[in-house]
């Protein structure tokens, strides 16, 4: 009978993020947070984001009237944005900017590259920088424009 | 020539797909490049009143991009939307949000198409 192997004090562990049931046994990382911001935001734009293009689109279409009720669900009675307006329009052009970067990211695995670990953590932070950055630039742009 | 490899690569059992995922790519690079036309577009445009906006619209250099972004964006949607719920719905429920899926775009993609064309083609509200 061979004895007990001798347990190593401090055994490897997998790393776990969260405690109790949202336990997971592997480290999040900026990969998974970009994935599943390409899903999200993309059904997002592919509901709340059509639905409102078409919308202002049909309110164009439709006329003065229309165009009025589009635009006062959105903007003060003073022309400004009103904070329904800074969420949607500042909602919208992240998830286009952030969407797009992770979609281009997606096309430059499609080529096998960007696999390594540095490579493709780092082109995973980048989609947000680029992303938030843009966003800022845009919407500083239309503030100086005003 | 082609390999009995090559000819086969992709296909699977159901002896399609592969065009569902090259679909998916092409439309990324055709959204990629009418939402920087549009975002450009947008920034740059003098006023956002009914007035400016329909000027904006009526002109052929804007309708046509506009008819190809909504083109490109919505059937590329329609295509993602079609894998999001083959992960998540299996069965009828899959075979119902298949269903929905395709009126939703019809629908949006409908009225998106025509209001453009309207906006162009001046007929007054
Ligand atoms: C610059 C523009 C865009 C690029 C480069 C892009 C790129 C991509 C790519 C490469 C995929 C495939 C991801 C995969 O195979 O897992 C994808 C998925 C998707 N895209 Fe886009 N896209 C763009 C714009 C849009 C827009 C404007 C919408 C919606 C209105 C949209 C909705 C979706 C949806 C719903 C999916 C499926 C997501 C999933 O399977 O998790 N995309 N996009």
């Amino acid at each position: 009978m061979a004895s007990k192997p001798a347990i190593p004090h401090k055994r490897p562990r997998s790393p776990h993020a969260f405690r109790g049931p949202m336990q997971l046994h592997y480290r999040w990382g900026p990969a998974m947070t970009v994935s599943i911001f390409h899903r999200m935001l993309g059904s997002g734009m592919a509901t709340v984001g059509a639905l409102l293009l078409v919308w202002w689109l049909a309110a164009v279409a439709a006329g003065d009237a229309a165009y009025a009720v589009f635009l006062d669900v959105f903007t003060t009675d003073a022309g400004a944005l009103n904070p329904l307006g800074w969420i949607v329009g500042v909602g919208l052009t992240w998830s286009v900017f952030q969407h797009m970067a992770s979609g281009i990211r997606h096309l430059v695995l499609d080529t096998g590259a960007a696999y390594e670990l540095k490579i493709n953590k780092l082109s995973a932070v980048l989609c947000f920088v680029f992303s938030i950055a843009m966003t800022a630039l845009f919407w500083l742009y239309l503030g100086v424009k005003a | 020539m082609r390999t009995e490899l090559g000819r086969v690569r992709g296909l699977g059992s159901a002896h399609e797909g592969a065009h569902h995922w090259w679909h998916q790519r092409l439309t990324a690079g055709t959204n990629f490049l009418t939402l920087v036309w549009l975002l450009a577009s947008l920034a740059t445009l003098p006023g956002y009143d009914y007035l400016t906006v329909r000027l904006w619209l009526s002109s052929a250099w804007v309708a046509v991009p506009m008819l190809l972004l909504v083109a490109s964006i919505f059937y590329h949607f329609r295509l993602g939307l079609q894998v999001v719920i083959e992960d998540y719905a299996r069965m009828e429920s899959r075979f119902v949000a298949m269903v929905l899926l395709n009126v939703y775009t019809a629908a949006v993609a409908g009225t998106a198409i025509f209001a453009i064309l309207k906006i162009a083609f001046g007929s007054q509200a």
